[in-house]
Formats: structure tokens, C-alpha cells, sequence
């Protein structure tokens, strides 16, 4: 069975569903608190959405300094899957284990609503096979709009780094499609090796019918069917 | 070691949007105050000891690296004093 690390720190809200999803997934999912997470023994790690610490400072900043960025960044160069939701993307950026940074909306708003993205890259533990799909999820946030220097988001587009763009439903990437004024509409990407994987929509706010949508299912099954096929190991060489 | 107080300030780069000094913008308009834009930032005092002023002021600099500004979005600038 798939064991699963969800970090809680202090303003985190999604940790519980993330734990819920994993489990209709089959893994096994422990909630960790982030002042003495010890990630070792488990398959991969969950950076889940929230506040934490209130977003003071800037969202995700006091987190990334919280004894769990250095075991994260442990993890990682093991080459774990690690995927940050939401805050857990603000977070991730701010660590550093993924280029740029997420900055308000454009539009000045905090965007609460369903959004359709396109995979770009099945090079990830979370995104195997999905290559193409269009994926509808929930989004909740009031700092989304990743931004980057040129330079950097040149080289994660020719690396293939990212690996949701939002688009309408048909797969059409278009600026009414882009909720938060994000950089070429990205919505989620990776870091070079493709094991840490960040975006913005909520997986576990839909993984089952109830809550309206299932899409954020599939990429947990992918993370749980990557552990078979060894794209997590492929990803990582 | 003598007290210092450091002021740092931060602001977004020209280059990043200010989607809330935008609204500000917007809000001294609908006031009838004629603007024609604004940029908002943050200041953070910090008061802290130091042996000297040299050193205040690479701890403040510190400050303002690892913690309170993101050099992928923002600037920031140092001031600090003896108290």
C-alpha cells in the first residue's frame, strides 16, 4: 500500500481531505505536523492548501522556513513525489524546490470556482497517462498568478516543466480561461526532474461524485499506479 | 553591543504587477483624488543588538534575504540606526 505524508502546519485547511482522497485512492495517508515531520519510509509527500500563518509576510513564506522545508528538500533530492496543492504550490516556490513565484490575481479578486485545465506533461508521478486530458477542478485562492523571469519560464516551457495550463473546456487556452492572470495560463508545473509537482486547483475537493467532480482522482490514482509502472524512478534518472 | 532599529522596506519589482495599488488607485479616484498610480509595499521595524553599525546592517540585510522579501517579485532597502 502507497504510504502518503500530508504536512499540517499551523493555518493549513486541506490536510483532512487530502487524507480522505488518498484513502478512496487506496494509499495510506498520515497527517504530520510540520515541526518534527519525519518523511522517511513513506512514498511521497503532500504539501496541502490553507493560510498558514495567515499568509503574513507573503503566502507560504513562514512556512518555508519551518523544519519541514529542510526534510522536503531531503526528500527530494531522494527523488520523492511531492505534490503542493494551492498554498502547498505557494509554498513550494518559496522553498525553492519550484521555479518563480505566485503573486495576487490580476484581477485583484480572490477567485473561488471551477476551473478546466489541460495536462501538459505525463513526465510526473502525478500526471502518468494523462497526458491531453482535461481536467475540471476547483480553485480558491487570492494569490495564483504565477510569475517568472523570461529566462525561466523559457527554460520550463523547453524542459517541459509545465504541466497544467488552464483552458476552457475544450482544451483552448485563452485569457478568459485563465482565473488569476497566471503566466501563459499555467496552472500547475514541475521541477526539472518532474518529482515535485505544484498547482493551484484542489485534487482532493473532487475525488468522488458528492463533491461534483472526480478529476482530481485521477491524479492521485496516477500517483499510486506510478509506484507500479516506476515512473516515479523514470521520472527521476 | 548597542541597540540598532532596521527598517526594511518592501516593494514590489517595477517589472511584477501591484494589483492592490491598483485598487488604491482606484479607491483615492472615486474619492476625487486625481492619481496616476500607485505602488504598495511593506515596512517591516525590526530593533535587535549589534557590536556595531557594519554589523547591524548585515544582519538587517540578512533579514531582508532569507525571510522578508522574495527576490523573485520584490526589492528591498535597508536603513538602520543606533537607538
Amino acid at each position: 500500500m502507497l504510504k502518503v505524508a500530508v504536512l499540517r502546519f499551523p493555518g493549513t485547511w486541506s490536510e483532512t481531505d487530502f487524507a480522505h482522497a488518498l484513502e478512496l485512492v487506496g494509499a495510506q495517508a498520515d497527517i504530520l505536523w510540520h515541526a518534527d515531520a519525519d518523511l522517511r519510509g513513506y512514498d511521497a509527500a503532500i504539501v496541502p492548501g490553507g493560510f498558514t500563518y495567515g499568509d503574513y509576510l507573503r503566502a507560504g513564506a513562514i512556512a518555508a522556513i519551518s523544519p519541514a522545508a529542510g526534510e522536503l528538500r531531503r526528500a527530494d533530492r531522494e527523488g520523492m513525489p511531492i505534490l503542493g496543492s494551492c498554498n502547498g504550490f505557494q509554498i513550494l516556490c518559496e522553498i525553492g524546490l519550484l521555479p518563480g513565484a505566485l503573486v495576487r490575481n490580476r484581477q485583484g479578486e480572490f477567485r473561488c470556482d471551477w476551473v478546466h485545465m489541460r495536462v501538459e506533461s505525463d513526465r510526473t508521478p502525478f500526471t502518468g497517462g494523462l497526458r491531453g486530458e482535461i481536467l475540471r477542478m476547483p480553485i480558491a485562492h487570492g494569490e495564483g498568478c504565477w510569475v517568472a523571469d523570461d529566462r525561466t519560464l523559457a527554460r520550463i516551457e523547453t524542459n517541459g516543466q509545465v504541466v497544467f495550463r488552464y483552458t476552457d473546456a475544450r482544451g483552448a487556452a485563452s485569457l478568459e480561461s485563465n482565473p488569476n492572470g497566471s503566466t501563459a495560463n499555467i496552472a500547475g508545473l514541475a521541477n526539472e526532474n518532474g518529482n515535485v509537482v505544484g498547482l493551484m486547483p484542489h485534487p482532493e475537493r473532487c475525488s468522488e461524485e458528492l463533491l461534483g467532480g472526480t478529476d482530481g482522482r485521477r491524479v492521485l490514482e496516477a500517483l499510486t499506479a506510478s509506484r507500479h509502472t516506476g515512473m516515479v524512478s523514470a521520472s527521476v534518472q | 553591543m548597542t541597540g540598532y532599529v532596521a527598517t526594511i522596506r518592501v516593494r514590489p519589482k517595477a517589472e511584477i504587477r501591484d494589483p492592490q495599488g491598483e485598487a488604491v488607485a482606484g479607491a483615492l479616484r472615486s474619492l476625487g483624488v486625481d492619481v496616476d498610480s500607485v505602488r504598495t509595499g511593506k515596512e517591516i521595524v525590526v530593533r535587535f543588538s549589534a557590536d556595531d553599525l557594519p554589523e547591524a546592517s548585515a544582519k538587517a540585510r540578512q533579514m531582508g534575504d532569507e525571510l522578508l522579501a522574495n527576490p523573485v517579485i520584490e526589492e528591498f532597502a535597508v536603513e538602520v540606526a543606533a537607538e
